[in-house]
Formats: C-alpha cells, structure tokens, sequence
C-alpha cells in the first residue's frame, strides 16, 4: 500500500504533530509482556507484515515531509549534528547508496534511482529533489553525502567504525536523539557511549550485545527496539538543547497528561555496510501520545503495568520520574484489574 | 545460517603450478559489495557430503560486479581445493556465502606494512587497491617460492614498485622479521597472513619489539587440518555422529542436520562455540582461552578424542 504523506506538521512550538488512524494502527509497540527489563533483544531483521513499520529496511511514514523539514531546521540552527570523521569518509557513500538502493527499491511512488557506472541519478518526489551526480565525489553533492542522504530519510543515522574489537561512533546524522548528542559522543566506544545506562551493565547485556554487533553480516541486519518517553511531540530533545525541554517534565497535569506525555519508541536497524564495514546504526523514532495510544485499550493496559512496575533506576534514567505516577494513574481506568479491585 | 548466494564461474587462470584463480558473477541479480579483507566461503559438493572452504576475496572492492579468489592445491587436501583445482571449470555454477570481514584494514593506521607468505598474498591484493585508491601509505613483504607459489607476483612489481619486497626461498632470499619490524614509525599497524610458522615468527617479534597487540592483525588459512576419527553424542537429542578423519566436527554436524552458527571455519572468529559435557578435546582454535576451554570447543577445527565419545550440548 502507498505511503501518503500528510501536509506539514510540527515537532515543536505549537506542537502540531498527529497520528492517523494507520499511523497508530502500525506503531511499534514495544512492550512483548507486562513488564520491562533490560536485556540482548537483538533479532535477525528478516522484514515483517506489509505495512508495518519492520517491512522494510528504511521505514518512510506520512511524517516524512515534516520530520525532514523539522531536520533541516535544527541543522540550520546547529549543523554539528551531522559529523563525519575524514576516516568515515568511504562509510559516508556506502550508507549513500544502501540508503538510496532501498528506499528506490522499497517505495518506486516516491524514490527513483539510475544507475549508470559511477553516474547516478536521484529522484526524491516528496521533497521534489532531482540530483544528478558522480558516486564517490562529494564535489557533485550539495552537501557531503552522509548529510545528503540523512536529510532525506527519517530517523537518526550513527556510523560506527569497527575496529580493536569495538566499534566507535565516528560518523553520524543525530537531530532527534533521546537525551544524547553525537557531539559529546563522538569517537566513544560503545561501552563509552552506554556507560550511564544503569543495571545494563553489570547484568552483562553489553558485553553480549557488542559481540552480537560485531559480527553482523552484509545482507543480514539486526534491530531492536528501545523506549522512553517524551513531553510534546518533540523529536529533538538532543542532551544540548535540555534547557529547552527538561522543563517540561513539570508540565504534566491529570488534566494534561493524555495529549501532552507521549511513548517514545525507537526502532534500532543494524546493517553491515559492504563496502567499508563500518556498521550503519539507525534509530527510527516513533512518538504517540498517551491519547492515541488508548484507542489500542490492551495497549494501555499493558503499559499501565509496565510503567507501575518499572525499577526506579530505570524510571530515573529515563527521565520519567517527576510525571510517572500522573500518567499511571491516567493510565489505570484501561487495566481491568484495578477496575475490579 | 548465512544465506548462501549462487554464482557461476566466469573465468578461471591457472597462475602458478598449484594456485588456480576464479572469477565469479552473480547468477542473477547483483553480488554484495564487500570490503577489503573479507572472505567468503564456497560449498563444494563431495559426493555425499558438502565441503565448505573459506576463501579471500582478492578483486578490487570498488568492483562488486565480480568475485576473484585464488586457489592453492592442498598436498594434503580433503578434496576441497582438489575439487576446485579438477573439476570446476568456467560456465559452472557453485553456492557462495556472503562476504564476512575477520580480517579489515584498521582505520587509525598511519602506515600499512603487509606480510604475506605464499597463497596468504590473496587478501593483500584486495588490501592494495584499497590502500592505493586511498593514496595511503603501504608496504608489502612477500615470501613465496619461485614458480611454484608465486602468484601475481609480476602484477605486483608493476603496479607497487619499490614498495613491494619480494623474498624467493628458491633463490635463497629470506625474509627477516626482526629487521622488517624494527624502525617502523609509531602509528603502524602490521598485517600478516600465511602459514602458522610465519604467523607466530610475526608475533613473536613484533612482542619482543613492544609493538602493542592492537597494532598487529593476522589472518591464518581456513581449512581445517584433518586428524583422527571420533565419536560424538548429542545430548539434548541423542544423536549419535561419527566424525571421519577428513571431516571437521562442524562439518560432520551440518551432515547430520544439526547447524552451528559460524563464519570464519579457522577457529578464529569465536562464532561455532560449543558446550560439551563430557569426553576428551584436542584444542586447535585461536579463540577460546584455557578457562573457557574446560566447557567449550570450537567444532570448526577442534576434534575430539578417539577413545570414548565427546558428549555435546547441542
Ligand atoms: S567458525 Fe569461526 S571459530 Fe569456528
């Protein structure tokens, strides 16, 4: 079924951003039992049911116009979110074209890619680009091509260099992190950039998890999928704009709660990049607010006993402290055993 | 399990009296690109049974239109080179995996030196249109003997000049390790692929030097070496499996229907481990250390003894 783009909408200031129907129905929930627990979920990324949001490498949804538009400003506004290492450089053209190759492939209505020897060119009709260019000359890009291909495709984009039996974060298009910021992590090793992630650690989940990551094959990803929550619709709540939605936290009334507090879900893709073996890490966030979460009831109940039962250290961690018990207590009235208590 | 890629052989060279070069495209569709350093493995049917030989890809990465890989005949082959060197010839078809890399260019170093020992040249010839595309800096040290494992060597001198170092034991040239290592600037990273011996005189010197291991990347051949025959038991199924001499564990396994995830076949990748509960091991992996190795094996090379059967968690 064809994607159909809304008009524009907005991730910030009057908060425009709303779910369809279909978004909802094909939201990631994230939660396979009532409560939560950190653990190794990696999977083969074998694609999932037509429509949903696994079916393809590269999801594109009816918010592509405006996650793009609201990319291109906080790249205006801070262009150090989009960081290649000169090292990088090979793996920039290498996600380029596993980037256009898809989303080509997975959406004709929209992408169309030529390929004629190292002449390309690249037909985006949602953003009503047409680029002609040379493969492995920058000087032919508008901009350099990780930035190029990032300002086109939904979600953030880390580009890990695997080398000393690690990967580290040496290239990356990061304007809608959960609370980090590729500036602060740049060049870390993955156990540097998890090191605040409380009780993962000692429990050995990253040990097992880089060793996963390092031997991910060419053609054979691996995702999973992580979440948090969010004040707003907003998508860059980035580590070095926090004074300009930690406050918000305090925002959340019993009256508020439904529209204002949103589940946040990330769906985490990992692929090989052939050429250069770096590994592409990509983080395709999904927002939902509270009220249209609950028109999925078992959503709701599900989630009322996960976020009742969530350990402190993870509540904390994630920033939910201050308005848990306001969105528990919203979320009560779905779960039938309080009703019957 | 990998999933396996069908190629037909559209050339093949004989280069020296005992390595044979093949060139690979897709049967249909496109290959995987790949990076320099990695290797595929190639499924040789064997009458009954399937072979699965590791093998580096040595073309120029850039060029994803065609798989190249090099071949040494085996003197002690359990037919996979053999069958290789016999009976494939140009138009046949053969399944591949995809392309892995256990053996990558390191991307902080400074300078490049490559050390290749006989048919070890093969990932090198990728590594070197890499490095020269690149324009980095590179210096390869290749010990052969003269028309017998040779391979490229001419190719080589034109394309690398004085960068290349060229030791022909036929004509009595050595190459000497400790002089090769000693006044290499900090910022070096060493690469070495060839026979075990070669391997550890490397890392031999290059810890006596006080190189860092980070700085030092080897690669050793694939194939298994076979052994004796033995016994094996599974014990959350029961099944029983004889393990022939010219069989690997692993691949005795896949025979029977039982698959192990694994990539490298050479007891270095760390992918194939498997517990065991009871018999007694013959250790021949890279990859697990003494403490590791009192409950697990590496059934891509290790065996077990002929005495009593090895019990298996699998
Ligand atoms: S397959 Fe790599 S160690 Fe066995």
């Amino acid at each position: 079924m064809p994607v159909v783009m809304k008009p524009l909408e907005t991730y910030r200031d009057d908060f425009t951003f709303r779910n369809s129907p279909q978004a909802i129905a094909r939201f990631p929930f994230p939660f396979p039992e009532d409560s939560y627990m950190y653990s190794v979920n990696l999977e083969p990324a074998n694609g999932g049911a037509s429509g949903s949001v696994f079916e393809h490498w590269f999801d594109i949804d009816e918010h592509y116009v405006s996650e793009m538009a609201e990319r291109a400003r906080v790249l205006e506004r801070d262009p150090g979110r989009c960081l290649v290492m000169p090292h990088m450089a090979q793996a920039a053209w290498d996600s380029l074209e596993m980037l256009m190759e898809h989303l080509a492939a997975d959406y004709p209505e929209h992408f169309e890619l030529q390929r004629d020897g190292d002449r390309w060119t690249w037909i985006n009709r949602p953003l009503g680009i047409e680029q002609h260019f040379t493969f492995g000359d920058p000087a032919t890009l508008p901009c350099e091509p990780l930035e190029y291909i990032t300002r086109q495709a939904q979600g953030d984009f880390a580009v890990l260099d695997q080398r000393d039996g690690d990967l580290f974060m040496d290239a990356g298009m990061v304007t809608c992190p959960a609370d980090w910021s590729i500036k602060f992590d740049a060049g870390m090793s993955f156990k540097q950039w998890h090191a605040p992630v409380p009780l993962a650690p000692q429990m050995g989940v990253f040990d097992r998890a880089l060793k996963y990551l390092l031997n991910i094959q060419v053609g054979q990803p691996v995702r999973r999928l992580n979440w948090t929550m969010t004040i707003n619709p907003r998508l860059d709540t980035s580590s070095e704009t926090f004074h300009e939605w930690g406050h918000e936290r305090g925002l959340v009334t019993p009256e508020n709660v439904a529209r204002l507090v949103h589940l946040r879900v990330e769906l985490q893709f990992m692929p090989r990049l052939p050429r250069s073996n770096a590994l592409l890490f990509g983080i395709r966030t999904y927002l939902i607010s509270l009220e249209e979460l609950a028109t999925n009831p078992a959503w709701a109940c599900r989630l009322h006993r996960v976020l009742r039962d969530l350990p402190e250290v993870i509540a904390d961690y994630k920033g939910l402290t201050l308005y848990r018990q306001t969105v528990v207590d919203w979320l009560s009235q779905f779960d039938p055993e309080v009703r019957a208590a | 399990m990998s999933a396996l890629m069908e190629v037909r052989v559209c050339a093949v060279r004989q280069l020296t009296p005992v390595v044979r070069e093949f060139t690979f495209e897709a049967a249909e569709g496109q290959l995987p690109g790949f990076s320099s350093g990695s290797h595929v493995q190639v499924l040789m049917p064997l009458g009954e049974r399937t072979l699965r030989n590791a093998y580096s890809l040595l073309g120029d990465p850039a060029d994803s239109t065609r798989y190249r890989i090099a071949v040494r005949l085996q003197d002690a082959s359990r037919g996979g080179s053999r069958y290789l060197h016999e009976r494939v010839a140009v138009g046949d078809r053969l399944q591949l995996s995809r392309p892995h890399n256990l053996f990558p260019l390191h991307s902080q170093a400074s300078h490049h030196v490559l050390v290749a020992g006989g048919i070890g040249i093969t990932p090198f010839m990728a590594y070197i249109a890499e490095l020269q595309a690149r324009g980095a800096s590179f210096e390869l040290h290749y010990a052969f003997r003269g028309r017998l494992t040779d391979a490229y060597v001419d190719e080589l001198a034109e394309r690398l000049g004085d960068r290349l170092h060229a030791y022909d034991s036929s004509a009595g040239q050595r190459l000497d390790l400790a002089a090769l290592l000693a006044g290499q600037p900090l910022g070096t990273h060493l690469y070495a692929c060839g026979p075990q011996r070669l391997l550890d005189g490397l890392r031999e010197q290059a810890r006596a030097l006080g190189w860092p291991d980070g700085r030092v990347h080897w690669e050793a051949f694939a194939a298994p070496e076979p052994g004796l025959a033995f016994r094996v038991e599974l014990a959350r199924s029961g099944q029983r499996i004889e393990v022939p001499a010219d069989l690997s564990l692993l691949e005795a396994l896949e025979a029977a229907g039982v698959e192990v995830p694994n990539l490298c076949r050479g007891g270095v990748c760390g992918q194939c481990a498997t517990r065991y509960l009871a018999g007694a091991v013959e250790h021949r992996d890279h990859y697990l250390d003494e403490a590791q190795r009192a409950d697990s094996l590496m059934p891509c090379v290790s065996r077990g003894g002929c005495a009593s059967a090895l019990l298996l968690d699998l």
